[in-house]
């Protein structure tokens, strides 16, 4: 058993149209470092030089990761992670 | 083509009223593939600002969560500008993550007359659609 990842629709053109993924790694950081080696380019879309990139919410199970520990979060099998876009924008 | 009942057109347009001069954020769930927005649900704008809107990441997880359990999707994503044109500015278009929503935009600037139209916004092209209100 892995941790189930839930990909957001915009990000389903890198897990070939799947809605849920699996990958291991005992951070959220060594997580999306496993599953950027099956499906190539998501990492980038999730994390950059400083962390996890800004308009993207990731929870573990029901909780923000920004109100953990970031990418450095422990995960543990059976942990469900989702990957939401931030809704956000404004008149700027 | 956005179709929307004039109930919920009316209760965007209450929202974006009350929250001016900070922007107003919500979203319209409907049935998964329908197209036709059904429920109503006004979200927190974390930002609580009239430059500005971002949804409280928190309600999001629920909210999204419970349209996935009842086989709903975000049909809508609106918000409000409350100085300048119902259009989607750059900041709007850069953060539009929703490829099979209507984006729908409110302007509060007039206190008399409310703005309300819709957009598509794929990889950074917005195409504005005609809004159709019904019964």
């Amino acid at each position: 058993m892995g941790i189930e990842v839930r990909i957001p629709t915009i990000l389903r053109t890198y897990t070939d149209g799947a809605k849920q993924v699996e990958g291991t790694g005992s951070t959220l950081g060594e997580l999306f470092a496993d599953l950027d080696r099956k499906h190539g380019g998501l990492r980038d879309r999730l994390v950059d030089d400083d962390g996890l990139r800004r308009f993207v919410n990731v929870y573990l199970n029901d909780e923000d990761v920004r109100f953990l520990a970031g990418l450095e979060t422990p995960v543990k099998d059976g942990d469900t992670v989702t990957v939401l876009p931030a809704v956000a924008g404004g008149a700027g | 083509m956005l179709t929307i009942t004039h109930e919920l057109h009316d209760k965007i347009v209450a929202h974006a009223r009350r929250d001016h001069p900070d922007e107003a954020c919500g979203v319209l769930a409907g049935r998964a593939g329908g197209d036709r927005p059904e429920r109503f649900i006004a979200m927190t704008n974390a930002e609580r600002s009239p430059t500005f809107y971002r949804f409280d990441s928190g309600e999001q997880f629920r909210v999204w969560r419970e349209m996935e359990d009842r086989d709903e999707e975000p049909v809508v994503i609106y918000h409000s500008h409350t100085a300048t044109e119902a259009y989607p500015s750059r900041t709007d278009i850069s953060y539009a993550s929703e490829p099979g929503a209507h984006y729908v935009l409110v302007s509060t600037r007039d206190a008399d007359t409310a703005e309300f139209r819709s957009y598509r916004i794929v990889d950074g092209t917005v195409a504005e659609e005609p809004v159709t209100v019904v019964e």
